[in-house]
């Protein structure tokens, strides 16, 4: 028998993608597809330089979102929870007010205040510390990774505040008992204790930065563009699903690995912290 | 008493906000002496700990330790260790970990440490834990490395925060000899918190009694038992029967007690406390032991009257009487031992009760 929940996972989850899958080992002959099974838009896609660079900047630039996100998220946690003493629900109630406005509106935000006469250039020239308007903060790299690092900071901060909330406060003070001060009990207690909450947070924000295309479509120029741009373009005017499926497929794989890598990085860590 | 005591507090008062945890608190404990913190719940016993700990500086007065004053001195800079209540097991290390967690700072090389860290575990019988996870051990073995983690500090003061009060009875009875015993080998300073009496005069050398922040009463557990100063200390520690007595002063200075629900007895001088008047004595106390059903017709005691036996409560060991007395309402506990060839006395029985003179208990 098939549970509700289970049919439900296979629909919307497995079902699709299967199909990609699938596509991924069929081909396009301009207006129709060939359904023989081919190794032919693996090969396209390790072998192209295009792909890799895509590939590869994608990774980079979601390994510094993440980088980023986290070690920005982590001192607001920690805040929150050792700090907060009263209204902990207010603050977290205030962490995700950005969430009250759509994601597009806020990207554009970031437009208005990273542009070439924008907030920020008016406001530093104003002052005169600079004398004309940085470009580098719009249309490459930095702008992605400001404005994701915005976006993501709220999914950031939950995991890794609700792993400090379960640290028993008196392991801190038997550490300190026990001669640590602040800094060593920091690494050797709350640090590795906190450690499923940061695996946590960076899987979060690592996993679907890699795959997001508005971001570097709306603020990442050229330089920006990472391989989803890529796979929409295959999928969509270069009318290519089967290449498109296949780079797909490689994304999650690398993407994956990476993600596998870090939880166990963290485990190791966690078990290490002596 | 020695005049360096290990530990010197004096007149500690301690605030949270509007709650006054600690009213002026002096205490001096001596070196290598077992000692306890006994008081009911709320009463400032942690809080008293955590102050010597270093996790709570007083609002005004001293924390002495060794003769060095503890003002603004960290824990981590303190030779002080605690068990903690929760026992704060590091859940993401080993037993071995654990024990030898405070030892990674000071310059030992690895083998001393773990040799150091084998020694604490042989001395809490945990011998062969060492690689087992905090998450694989009973209530009770957490409880053992929580000690041996502060025994391999080698402190001067090993503090205790109601350590057995999470252990079922058995265990909690085996413990409480075992960490006597413990304490005697070792030779190190121990304070414990407890809210449970009996542990405390099991375990400890000296006691100090607190309620709601003050001290009533340091002393011996005998002393404790047999002399408490108060009405209240005098409930808190065992049973205690209280009867209405009114005294007068005899010429040779001892006291002459008139106690309705019993008789008539004379106090010695020596047996009376030191400026106690006769006029402020209204009420006198009884423990059970120091009553006694006189089952035979040729059982005698120094003094006797009478009573009815209302209700008993079998112990095994011991029975525990409710007995009307003449002349008073409630009713007095008195307990039997139970020897060979003896019944349990049936409600309704008249009995005779023997006491004496010194089974009465005087508070100032
Ligand atoms: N950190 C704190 N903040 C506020 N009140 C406290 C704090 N710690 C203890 N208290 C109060 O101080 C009193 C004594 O507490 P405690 O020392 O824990 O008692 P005990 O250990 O004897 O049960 C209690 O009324 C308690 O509520
Ligand atoms: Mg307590």
């Amino acid at each position: 028998m098939i549970s509700p929940p289970l049919l439900y996972a296979l629909i919307m989850l497995a079902a699709p993608l299967a199909m990609v899958v699938t596509f991924s080992f069929w081909s396009q002959n301009y207006l129709d597809l060939d359904t023989t099974i081919t190794l032919k838009n693996y090969k396209e896609a390790w072998s192209k330089p295009i792909y890799r660079v895509l590939i590869l900047r994608s990774l980079n630039i979601s390994i510094m979102v993440t980088l980023v996100t986290v070690l920005l998220a982590f001192p607001m946690a920690y805040f929150l929870s050792f700090r907060v003493k009263r209204n902990k629900a207010l603050w977290l109630f205030l962490i995700t007010i950005p969430f009250w406005t759509s994601y597009l509106l806020r990207v554009f935000l970031w437009k208005v205040i990273l542009g070439y006469n924008g907030v920020l250039n008016s406001a530093l020239m104003g002052l005169g510390i600079i004398d004309e308007p940085m470009t580098f903060i719009l249309y490459n790299l930095n702008a992605v990774v400001i404005t994701l690092a915005h976006a993501w900071a709220p999914f950031a901060i939950l995991p890794i505040f609700v792993s400090l909330e379960r640290i028993d406060r008196s392991l801190l003070e038997a550490a300190e008992d026990l001669g640590d001060g602040p800094f060593r009990r920091f690494f050797r207690v709350t640090l590795p204790l906190a450690m499923p909450g940061v695996i946590a947070s960076t899987l979060i924000v690592m996993i679907p930065t890699v795959g997001d295309f508005i971001t570097p479509k709306l603020v990442g120029g050229t330089d920006g563009l990472m391989i989803s741009n890529m796979i929409q373009i295959q999928f969509g005017k270069a009318n290519n699903a089967p290449l498109g499926a296949a780079l797909a497929i490689a994304s999650m794989v690398i993407v994956g690995s990476v993600s596998l890598v870090i939880f166990i990085a963290g485990r190791w860590f966690r078990g290490r912290a002596q | 008493m020695t005049q360096n005591p290990i530990i010197d507090i004096k007149n500690v008062h301690k605030s949270f906000g509007k709650v006054e945890a600690l009213k002026g608190v002096n205490l001096r404990i001596e070196e290598g002496e077992f000692f306890s913190l006994l008081g009911p719940s709320g009463c400032g016993k942690t809080t008293l700990l955590r102050m010597i700990a270093g996790f709570e500086e007083p609002t005004s007065g001293a924390v002495i330790i060794g003769g060095e004053p503890m003002m603004g001195i960290p824990a981590n800079k303190r030779p002080t260790n605690m068990v903690f209540q929760s026992y704060a097991i590091f859940p993401h290390l080993s037993v071995s970990d654990n024990v030898g967690y405070g030892l990674a700072k000071k310059k030992m090389s690895r083998s001393e440490i773990a040799e150091e860290v084998n020694n604490a575990l042989a001395m809490v019988d945990l011998v062969g834990y060492g690689d087992r996870s905090a998450h694989e051990l009973s209530g009770g073995q957490r409880q053992r490395v929580a000690l041996a983690r502060a025994l391999v500090m080698k402190p001067r003061v090993v503090l205790l925060d109601e350590p057995l009060s999470a252990l079922d009875k058995k265990l909690r009875e085996q413990m409480q000899i075992e960490l006597r015993e413990l304490q005697q080998s070792v030779g190190i300073t121990f304070i414990l918190v407890t809210h449970d009496q009996e542990e405390a005069l099991i375990m400890s050398d000296r006691i100090a009694v607190l309620f709601e922040g003050e001290i009533a009463q340091v002393a011996t557990p005998q002393t404790l038992y047999q002399q408490p100063v108060n009405e209240r200390v005098a409930s808190f520690i065992g049973v205690m029967n209280f009867l209405q007595a009114q005294a007068t002063e005899s010429a040779d200075g001892g006291l002459g007690l008139e106690i309705p629900a019993l008789g008539d007895v004379a106090i010695a001088k020596a047996a009376r406390p030191e400026d106690l008047p006769a006029a402020s004595i209204d009420r006198i106390g009884v423990r059970p032991e120091m009553l006694t059903i006189l089952f035979d017709e040729s059982d005698h005691a120094e003094c006797e009257s009478e009573g009815v036996v209302v209700g008993a409560s079998y112990y095994g060991d011991m029975t525990y009487y409710s007995v009307q007395l003449p002349e008073t309402e409630e009713l007095t506990t008195v307990s039997m031992r139970n020897t060979a060839g003896r019944s349990i006395v049936a409600s309704g029985t008249k009995v005779r009760i023997g006491w004496g003179a010194d089974s009465i208990v005087l508070f100032s």
